[in-house]
């Protein structure tokens, strides 16, 4: 364990959460205008918040909010106390800006070496970071964290496969941290240049993060490896990398006394008591040059507070099942992709690569879930296929309600992303 | 039997899309190779192409390096007379020994003579051998295939 809080008594991290948050809800209300605003249009004064207990009293901040505010609006501090900048794509809009002063790095720095205590990495460890570099806060995140726990990185960032897969083997890599999609290319490349995936590599863990990953594509990369397999959630909006991390009993600690978690029902605003299933919402008591009050994730999933075998007393919280905004709505079912994704890599014959396409025929609903078959599925035959297709139509039928038309197509013709895995393509027309 | 007389299949598994499986012919002419039996089996969605060839590692490395899906199976040719009742044959020898035949397909060769080729289940080849021999029906050696 990196730090003694991880393990503190509940009533500690209560005490410290409060303490953070009242301090941090006077410097929103004194610094930033759109806070001051918000909190006097609902009459909250700060100093009607005295402990965690009254964080409901708190506003919701939504993403549009931080494009609303593009670039520097929701800032705290001035630019001469910013030491870094990051910001997202854009591709669903305008960008979100993030920006950390020289203490946030520290706060950011701090949270990643317990993200990498996770796995006990410390000197003499080699972490290959497979992480996009640059704007996106993967890759920069683990470099720093890495480099804070003493090991040795290699910031290889993205593409670049087979080269990638020499340098693995040659500085002989005890580490990969990746996005879970770009872990299993790792894999299916290396097979296909004649790798042995075990004794070719010394790696023995691995940090997989920034895209839902359904217990079976986890299950995969972790065989493929042969590799402790390391849950790493964050998000750009509360740190990047480093909000919470699974220890080796698979449970992902949240690192609450930077960042306090509530669950609500996304549709009612209601919070919701630890074990109910919702949107996860975020409120950063430690940041300097963007704090943010409630920031509504859209990622579902539930919490639990029950001690964990590690030792560390941190609130838990579930793998994320999807996102309230990627939730498809079939026929008035709900799905997430993810749960497709259960279901395919529940099942021998095809590899865990799939698209799901939807589209309007009529007044209904098509779903169309396109998978890759594998090699061996090939040698059986025409019926061995047709048998495929009808099994993974039940199980989907009987598993999630859904009715979909699966198509079967010919491996590695399915975009592999290198950042994040492009899973679903809606064809249906807005309304 | 089986190391004397197994013949290397390759399977290609292939979408139906246009243009799909000039392809693979294009692949096998670029490589230089001669494709010596084939059998195409199809569903609406998808088909298999089944290939014996002169050169089965050398097909395999060209089509996988065109990014196809192969799959390598063990089969077994017999030779017959071409005239009726030679194929009834050997397809009841295999029946009488209870040998489930997944599939053949066949080729008329030089001088009066057809090429049967059979996929059965792997653990049924070796009696499938033996049972045909017994019989007295011809089984090819695969460097009548190879080059």
């Amino acid at each position: 364990m990196w730090n003694p809080i991880e393990s503190a008594p509940r009533e500690e991290i209560t005490a410290i959460q409060s303490k953070r948050l009242c301090e941090m809800v006077q410097r929103v209300y004194h610094l930033v205008p759109f806070y001051r605003e918000k909190f006097d249009s609902l009459g909250i004064k700060p100093e009607d918040i005295k402990n965690v207990d009254d964080l409901n009293k708190l506003p919701f901040t939504t993403k549009q909010d931080l494009r609303d505010h593009y670039p520097f609006s929701l800032f705290a501090t001035p630019m001469d106390q910013v030491v870094r900048i990051h910001s997202s794509s854009g591709t669903t809009g305008k960008p979100t800006v993030v920006g950390y002063t020289r203490r946030d790095m520290d706060v950011w720095i701090e949270v990643m070496a317990r993200t990498l205590k996770m796995a006990n990495i410390g000197p003499g460890d080699v972490v290959h970071n497979a992480y996009g570099y640059g704007l996106f806060t993967g890759g920069l995140g683990f470099h720093y964290g890495a480099e804070k726990v003493g090991a040795a990185v290699v910031p290889s960032s993205g593409g670049f496969t087979k080269r990638q897969l020499l340098l693995m083997k040659d500085f002989q890599a005890t580490i990969l941290c990746a996005t879970p999609s770009f872990a299993l290319h790792l894999a299916e490349v290396a097979k296909e240049e004649g790798y042995d995936l075990k004794n070719d590599f010394k790696l023995r863990a691995g940090f997989f993060g920034a895209e839902p990953a359904s217990h079976g594509l986890r299950k995969a990369i972790s065989e493929a490896w042969g590799i402790q397999y390391h849950e790493a959630y964050g998000l750009s909006e509360i740190i990047g990398p480093g909000v919470a991390a699974a220890c080796p009993y698979g449970r992902l600690h949240i690192n609450e006394d930077h960042f306090i978690p509530e669950i609500i029902d996304p549709e009612t605003l209601e919070v919701l008591p630890p074990g109910s299933e919702g949107e996860l919402v975020f409120t950063t008591i430690t940041k300097q040059a963007l704090p943010i009050v409630r920031y509504r994730t859209k990622d579902i999933t539930t919490l639990h507070t029950e001690p964990c075998k590690c030792g560390r007393t941190l609130i838990t919280m579930e793998t994320v099942k999807g996102r309230s905004d990627d939730m498809l709505i079939v026929n008035g079912v709900n799905v997430f992709p993810s749960q497709v994704e259960h279901v395919l890599t529940k099942i021998e014959g095809i590899t865990p690569n799939y698209v799901i396409v939807v589209e309007k025929k009529g007044v209904l609903d098509k779903l169309e879930v396109w998978v890759e078959v594998d090699e061996q599925i090939i040698s059986g035959g025409i019926g061995a296929l047709e048998d495929l297709k009808t099994k993974l139509q039940n199980e989907m039928l009987n598993e999630l309600y859904i009715n979909a038309k699966v198509k079967l197509v010919e491996p590695k013709t399915l975009e592999r992303s290198m950042g994040k895995a492009q899973r679903i393509i809606d064809k249906r027309p807005e309304i | 039997m089986r190391a004397k007389y197994a013949v290397k299949q390759i399977s290609v598994f292939l979408e139906n899309r246009k243009g799909r499986l000039l392809e693979v012919t294009e692949a096998l002419k670029e490589a230089n190779i001669n494709i010596r039996a084939l059998a195409m089996a199809e569903s609406a969605e998808f088909g298999i192409l089944r290939l014996v060839v002169d050169n089965p590692e050398k097909a395999k490395t060209a089509l996988s390096k065109c990014g196809f899906t192969i799959n390598e199976q063990d089969v077994f040719a017999v030779e017959v007379d071409d005239e009726p009742g030679s194929f009834h044959k050997v397809v009841r020898v295999l029946a009488e020994d209870d040998i489930n035949i997944d599939y053949t397909y066949a080729f008329v060769g030089d001088s009066h003579k057809a090429v049967l080729i059979f996929r059965v289940q792997d653990e049924s080849i070796e009696k499938a051998l033996e049972a045909l021999s017994q019989n007295g029906v011809q089984l090819v050696e695969p460097i009548f295939f190879y080059s």
